[in-house]
């Protein structure tokens, strides 16, 4: 009987799998990595082709930077359901990390690598009991931290400036390309590199995904129990995610700190955390594409369009109130569910 | 290995969901829990595969006392489940699923799969191949790459036999597989368990489809109200007084006795 049952179905499975191999190997060629890395980088050099002028190299700097820290929130966000209101603070930390450095004789790459890692452990040491909570609860936990983050910010003026900020010395992105003898301008060069930046951060949050760290992590996002009958450790699952997100935050704050050799408390800011992840979910929380075009639409609006300046917050709110309602998943599953429905 | 239940219970606000069951589900048997709706089967599986902390008993694996460890680290003993009301991944494929259910033999390593490197993608092609093959036995194989949101109830059922399959574990416990399959596909279901046992696995089984029990179980268990009411072979089971009490209530249980012995 038993015998019976396998025969009968070996048959089928060597014509998926071979179907399957087939398929497999015209994309072993080029990963799925490789593939998003160079799909960016095209779209950096096409901005770079059309800006006119430094103005556009400085919005399309941000636009990059701000792409890299959502990216984080589509890994924590997408990729595991997991809300952060908190991100913002360990934004600043990779910010202000990399501004205070070089006022205590730290080099520029030591200070920006050294608030990457301070975000990164205490995303580490907080994540353990803050992550048991879901839904509301983490996230207004993950409020609260990034609010103690920022107070912080503001309060410690001997450190931080207090609310007026401070200014960044250090590091210039022109210096990197002068010595391969190519003359930017400094917003050029800034440029280039937070785009650059946001290529690799996308290819390894591609990466991610289709790992097998990856789909333990979509597993918890689609069914906790499940998840750990599967042998899924997913409180550490969920800490690793956390660490991962606040890490793209830090790295996306100190590229923000030198690109703009100024930074203030508001990078640490409720309306920053907000920002990020209204920019994910507009996006499409669950690609590096939707990231992108949250960022993109997010960035370049406002700057654009500056008769929103006053309204800016409103727009926001009423963005994310609209896409709720049309389009839950995001832009970019929207737009390519369109796409798909138009073609069969 | 063999799964040795040990007076497990547990209470919900006083009441005894589950009272003192022991039992002990050997390996290359089906073992068949059965009883009432509400008899406490599936809170049975909750308490014994870590989903409910027992307030009372002991579980054991070939000895080794596995009593309130945490759910993961059960399925990294080799005990693995599928769930009553499911538990798939609707958002992924059939096939990332089952793919998910390899989680315990992937070989790589965070910074390997953050990199997309050598590790990471071997596991990946590992995983894939060790997917497919359960699917195909689960009679799957066509359906691989369809959403799990788009399949059937039935299909479900056995995409999470398969995916509690690839785990690679020694204890497999069912919840109601045959539910929602059709005749044919209960045929399969029925097939594909009796395979598994046949390998040498602990199959611990909960189904309310009694042709099906009594065709695939060699021990059966009966709850009742949370307790276990009678134990044995199929046989055992079928004439016995306590169990026929318990489904069709005493007075149906007289009738049928009466009508036995006419």
């Amino acid at each position: 009987m038993a015998g019976q049952g396998t025969t009968a179905a070996t048959a089928p499975v060597d014509t998926a799998r071979r179907a399957h191999a087939g398929n497999g190997k015209a994309r072993a060629l080029i990963g799925p990595g490789l593939r998003t890395f160079l799909i960016f980088a095209v779209l950096v050099a096409l901005g770079a082709l059309i800006f006119p002028s430094s103005y556009f190299y400085r919005v399309g700097t941000l636009v990059w930077i701000n792409t890299l820290a959502v990216t984080g929130i589509v890994v924590l966000l997408g990729y595991v359901g997991l809300v952060s209101l908190g991100h913002a603070g360990f934004f600043a930390i990779g910010a202000y990390a990399t501004a205070i450095g070089p006022n205590y004789g730290i080099p520029s790459p030591l200070a920006m690598a050294g608030g990457v890692a301070l975000a990164g452990l205490l995303a580490l040491v907080v994540g353990r009991p803050i992550l048991r909570l879901s839904g509301y609860y983490l996230a207004i936990a993950t409020l609260g931290l990034g609010m103690l983050i920022w107070m912080v910010l503001s309060k410690e003026a001997w450190l931080t400036g207090g609310p007026d900020g401070m200014t960044v010395s250090g590091m210039n992105a022109r210096n990197l390309f002068k010595l391969v003898g190519l003359k930017l301008k400094s917003a050029e060069a800034w440029y280039w590199v937070a785009g650059f930046v946001a290529a690799i951060g996308a290819a390894i949050a591609v990466n991610l995904a289709n790992s097998p760290s990856g789909r333990a992590l979509r597993a918890i996002h689609d069914s906790d129990v499940a998840a750990r009958s599967l042998g899924i450790d997913v409180a550490r699952a969920k800490s690793r995610a956390f660490v991962i997100s606040a890490i793209y935050a830090a790295v996306a704050g100190a590229l923000l700190a030198l690109a703009n050799g100024y930074i203030t408390p508001e990078t640490g800011g409720f309306m920053h955390s907000v920002e990020m992840v209204t920019m994910a979910v507009l996006g499409g929380a669950a690609s590096v594409f939707g990231a992108l075009v949250g960022a993109l639409i997010l960035t370049a609006l406002p700057q654009l369009l500056t008769v929103f300046a006053d309204y800016e917050h409103m727009v926001l709110g009423a963005i994310m109130v609209v896409t709720m309602i049309a389009m839950r998943r995001g832009l970019v599953p929207f737009i390519a569910d369109l796409w798909n429905r138009r073609k069969s | 290995m063999s799964l040795e239940i040990d007076g497990i219970g547990i209470a919900f606000g006083g009441i005894k969901a589950v009272d003192g069951v022991s039992f002990t589900a050997k390996p290359g048997e089906v073992t068949s829990i059965i009883g009432p709706n509400g008899a406490g089967k599936t809170t049975l599986f909750n308490l014994v595969s870590g989903v409910y902390r027992a307030s009372a008993g002991t579980v054991r694996i070939d000895g080794r006392d596995v009593t309130g460890l945490p759910a993961h680290e059960l399925a990294r003993c080799g005990m693995a489940r599928t769930f009553q009301n499911l538990q798939v991944f609707p958002q992924m494929s059939a096939l990332d699923n089952v793919m998910t259910g390899c989680h315990m033999q992937e070989k790589s390593n965070l910074l390997a799969d953050l990199l997309g490197l050598g590790p990471a993608r071997r596991a990946t092609v590992r995983s894939r191949d060790a997917a497919m093959a359960a699917l195909a036995r689960a009679g799957l194989a066509d359906l691989a790459h369809r959403p799990a949101s788009e399949m059937s109830y039935g299909q479900l059922k056995r995409l999470e036999i398969a995916r509690a399959l690839v785990t690679g574990c020694t204890i497999l416990l069912l919840d109601e597989p045959a539910a929602g399959c059709n005749a044919v596909e209960t045929r399969e279901v029925d097939d594909l368990i009796h395979a598994i046992a046949e390998e040498g696995k602990t199959v611990v089984l909960i189904e309310h489809d009694m042709r099906m029990v009594m065709r695939i179980s060699s021990h059966i268990v009966v709850l009742d109200q949370g307790r276990k009411i009678a134990e044995g072979g199929p046989e055992e089971i079928r004439t016995n007084s306590q169990v026929i009490a318990a489904y069709l209530g005493v007075h149906g249980a007289a009738e049928a006795e009466a009508a036995a012995h006419a």
